[in-house]
């Protein structure tokens, strides 16, 4: 198939950036997105033009690298997938595809279609995690976990950190990432002991950081690609609102 | 021919790692805030690594060229992770974990290390349910196993399919925790340019800041890589896109022997090649083979009909099905170890019998649905099912999967002793970087256990038998004489690489290479193809060198010249590995000298003549590299044949 592509092209975190157009023949449906996109960056090379940066690394679907605003949608016009695992078989010939980054103010742009996530690493740091030193621990099987709390904390601990949810939020908000740490830690008995300083910690720093707050719209929910539920909102709502009558 | 010392601590093998323990050196906390320790690497080693030593006070800084630590390509591992809690009471121990490692990598690896492996696997268990990654649990609460290649027993553990990630995730909330107090400093998005050496020892390295372009310099009073495998010299495999080899290839250059780079890990469960567009293979987990059976047609014209779309593969009757895994290999059938089921794949559509493109065969999930349900099928499998859907177009529910072998992992890497240290004093390598414990071939779900092995329970302890002697060494400056010569080395190849302004783009090259060394080095190799690579290749590093072209400018965000450095270095490691197959003339694990196989076509080892690891020193760049000895002395284990019928 032949396409257009309107891609965001930026130097640099100080230049304004705008959209460039490019053309692109016979792709084929089989192909995924980003090596249509390889395929473009190859063309443009040889014309000695600049190739489009963008990120990206292990291209199934599992290290969070890979973003992209495809046509409006964080991720592209697909459910429950990532960029990288997107397929050109999701467009017809004579399309027109928009490019963007990610926007939201916590995640500034670093070249074209890369941003910077390290927002998400820094709330991370402020408590996603069990205090437990190496070595010295009980035996793994001393703690018994029902086998429906262990899958409920696979599921949110499924999150892949890709920051879809803040770019679908019109809010910018980060509840979707930080409730998915919150409930998969609140949820097991190694977590639960920390559990109030936790989600206290995480979400001021995700205050801190610039994200937005919650309105409930349910875009993130909708928009992420390992289908985290806005339950877990919810669940980390009640942790807070408990963590705060403790006080 | 000069021999290398494993420095394996005398005794008994199940001693050997207490022993080590009770008598090794030790810093006090007082002197370890006054020593820096550089990490290259934020996988299950190198994250590991830097959660432990931070907390035992050291001053830690680590690197990584994704935009955050927990993007290492360790995040993609599937299957599962081994450890020999026998809590399935099937007959599993310590020495049997030992014994199936050291057999499945066809008796070519330590016996000292493969043992003190699996004598930590059961604490990273209990570690990684202390920090809450969610394994999977049985309806009574307990963990729950499966049963993974060359073994047989069920000592896997497994989070789903995502258990690298789980793991890797459990790992880097530990160096969150670190980094929140200070005690680790983490450096996203810079490439590693160099090794720093002063005095013979590894103080420091140069990086490169890859959203500004510009060279850093650190030091460390040692330095650890844990840069994973550099199985993407062959262009397609199932690595990440910016996996790769330089950091130990810098290495090597420095004077860090590369062991047994030969030694390449054929995975039989991939998603098939469907185009030359394409960018990378998609590995499908080994732990499929749990419940999937394995099988062609049997009849040439049936796979013919197949391969034009005239039949489809749920029509075929059981009868005219060839599952030639169970038919070859009766008592491990699909369980059989990587190498054995990658070149029985192969074997067969060689032969005509494959489906699909030719070479593809079949990975059929109708028994297992009928016998176990689709929903518990889902509940194991689930999202590896639908990773397959998405990028196939098929419903492995309805219609058997479509495999093939592919390029997954590299055993090779840089030699080090019990220590895991390298032959550059100071200079560590752990994980998927280094050669140790799995011999020629590596089982299924121990790379995720030798990673934490290395970082978590091993390291912390070895590496502090060197750093006890350098209480007294002060922080070197990074203006001092041998950082600022690397850093201009480092300088002057990169606008050497810029200043080609040739024709053909990096992605050319490094395609053209995979090309041959699939060809000549891959599942199969033979002395005729490897002298032709031997020519091919510094052929077409001497073209690269002339021709390749680089767009932008080096002081910016410019991934061309990121890939552009990697592929040089894989232009000189591939060289490396084929010169390696090339002296190895015996058949063992993941390398299949096609002149040395038995008459049923199974690998031949040659005990008498290749029981040795095979490393290799650089000697400058127009000058063949030396090779070093590390006589495979088995004490405890008597060598057989590896038999999987
Ligand atoms: C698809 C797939 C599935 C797998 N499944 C399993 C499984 O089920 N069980 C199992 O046991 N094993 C499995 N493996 C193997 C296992 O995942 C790896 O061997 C292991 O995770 C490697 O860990 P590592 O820490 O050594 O390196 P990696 O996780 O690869 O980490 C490498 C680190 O080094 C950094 N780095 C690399 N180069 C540079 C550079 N030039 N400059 C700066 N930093 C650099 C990277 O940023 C990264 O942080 C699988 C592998 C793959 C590819
Ligand atoms: S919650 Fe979903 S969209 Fe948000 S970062 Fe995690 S995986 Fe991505
Ligand atoms: S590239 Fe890893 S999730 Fe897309």
């Amino acid at each position: 198939m032949d396409l257009k592509l309107k891609i965001w092209k930026q130097k640099n975190p100080k230049d304004k950036g705008r959209f460039e157009t490019y053309n692109i023949a016979n792709i084929s449906p089989d192909c995924s997105f980003l090596e249509m996109i390889d395929i473009l960056n190859e063309q443009l090379i040889n014309e000695g033009k600049e190739p489009v940066a963008f990120d990206h690394d292990c291209r199934e679907g599992i290290c969070g690298m890979c973003s992209l605003y495809i046509n409006g949608r964080p991720h592209g016009p697909d459910d429950d997938i990532t960029t990288c695992q997107l397929h050109m078989r999701k467009f017809k010939h004579g399309d027109t595809i928009t490019i963007e980054p990610w926007r939201a103010a916590a995640f500034p742009v670093v070249k074209d279609l890369i941003i910077e996530r390290n927002a998400f690493d820094k709330i991370l740091q402020a408590g996603g995690f069990v205090s437990v030193n190496t070595g010295g621990v009980q035996d793994a099987n001393a703690i018994l976990i029902p086998h429906d709390t262990a899958e409920e904390a696979m599921d949110a601990a499924s999150c892949i950190g890709c920051g879809a949810c803040v770019a679908a939020c019109k809010n910018s908000s980060a509840m979707l990432f930080v409730a998915a740490k919150v409930s998969q830690l609140a949820v097991l008995p190694q977590g639960k002991i920390e559990a109030a300083a936790r989600v206290k910690n995480m979400i001021s720093k995700m205050d801190e950081l610039g994200f937005g707050g919650c309105t409930n719209t349910g875009a993130c929910e909708a928009e992420c690609p390992k289908s985290i539920s806005i339950s877990h909102i919810a669940r980390m709502n009640r942790e807070f609102l408990c963590a705060n009558i403790q006080d | 021919m000069s021999v290398l010392n494993s420095k394996s601590p005398e005794g008994n093998l199940a001693e050997k790692w207490s022993n080590y323990k009770s008598s090794c050196k030790l810093v006090n906390p007082s002197n370890k805030r006054k020593l820096d320790i550089i990490i290259i690497g934020t996988g299950l080693g190198g994250a590991s690594a830097a959660a432990a030593l931070g907390e035992l006070g050291y001053n830690v800084k680590v690197f990584c060229y994704q935009d955050s630590p927990r993007r290492a390509h360790s995040i993609a591992a599937q299957g599962g992770i081994n450890a020999a809690k026998n809590y399935q009471n099937d007959g599993d121990s310590i020495y049997r974990l030992f014994y199936d490692t050291i057999k499945g990598g066809d008796y070519r690896s330590r016996e000292a290390s493969v043992y003190r492996l699996a004598e930590v696997s059961n604490s990273i268990i209990d570690q990684c349910v202390a920090q809450g990654v969610p394994f999977a649990r049985d309806y009574g609460g307990l963990l729950d196993n499966r049963s993974f290649g060359g073994a047989q027993v069920s000592r896997t553990f497994y989070a789903r399919g995502q258990t690298g990630q789980q793991l890797l995730l459990g790992a880097y909330s530990a160096l969150n925790r670190q980094i929140a107090k200070g005690s680790v400093e983490m450096y996203y998005r810079r490439d590693m340019q160099d090794v720093v050496v002063v005095d013979g020892k590894a103080r420091g390295v140069v990086v490169r800041n890859l959203a500004t372009g510009k060279l850093e310099k650190y030091f460390g009073h040692a330095v650890v890589l844990a840069t994973g495998g550099y199985g993407n010299v062959f262009y397609l495999s199932t690595n990440a896109m910016g996996s790769n080899g330089s950091p130990v290839w810098q290495a090597y250059k420095r004077g860090a022997q590369f062991a047994n780079p030969c030694f390449t890990q054929i995975h039989p469960t991939c998603i098939p090649v469907h185009g030359d567009y394409q960018s990378k293979l998609t590995l499908m987990s080994e732990s499929l083979r749990n419940d999937g059976r394995i099988w062609v047609p049997k009849d040439k014209s049936d796979a013919e009909k197949i391969r034009n779309k005239q039949l489809s593969p749920t029509d075929l009757p059981e009868e005219k099905r060839d599952y030639y895994l169970e038919r070859r290999y009766p008592a491990f059938g699909n369980l059989v170890p990587r190498d054995v089921a990658s070149r029985a794949a192969k074997e067969r559509c060689d032969a005509g019998h494959g489906v699909g493109t030719g070479l593809a065969v079949y990975l059929d999930f109708a028994d297992a649905i009928k016998r176990l349900g689709k929903e518990n099928v889902e509940e194991k499998y689930g999202n590896l099912f639908q990773m397959y859907e998405k990028i196939t177009d098929e419903n492995p529910y309805n219609t058997p999967m479509m495999i093939y072998p592919a390029v997954h992992y590299t055993m090779g890497g840089l030699w080090v002793d019990y220590n895991l240290m390298t032959t550059v004093p100071g200079l560590y390598c752990i994980g998927e970087a280094n050669f140790a414990d799995h011999g020629a071939n590596r089982l299924g779900a121990s790379a995720l256990m030798q990673g934490l092995a290395d970082g978590y329970f091993v390291l912390p302890y070895t590496i502090g038998n060197f750093l006890a002697d350098e209480i007294h060494t002060k922080r070197i400056s990074i203006d001092s004489k041998e950082f600022v010569e690397t850093e201009k080395q480092v300088n002057d190849r990169i606008n050497k690489l810029m200043s080609i302004k040739g024709k053909q783009s990096v992605d050319s090259f490094h395609k053209r290479l995979g090309k041959i060394m699939w060809e000549y080095c891959g599942m199969g190799r033979n002395e005729e193809g490897l002298k032709k690579a031997l020519d091919l290749i510094p052929k077409l590093r001497k073209e690269f060198w002339q021709d390749v072209k680089i767009p932008g400018t080096t002081d910016e965000f410019n991934p061309e010249l990121e890939k552009a450095g990697r592929v040089a270095d894989f232009l000189e490691l591939g060289e490396l590995m084929v010169r390696d197959a090339l002296n190895r003339k015996e058949s063992c694990g993941g390398h299949f000298r096609e002149e040395m196989q038995t008459e049923d076509g199974e690998a031949k080892r040659d005990d008498e003549n290749f029981a040795y690891v095979a490393s290799w020193e650089y000697k400058g760049d127009n000058q063949d590299p030396e090779m070093y000895k590390e006589n495979l002395d088995y004490e405890f284990v008597k060598r057989v044949q590896r038999n999987y019928k």
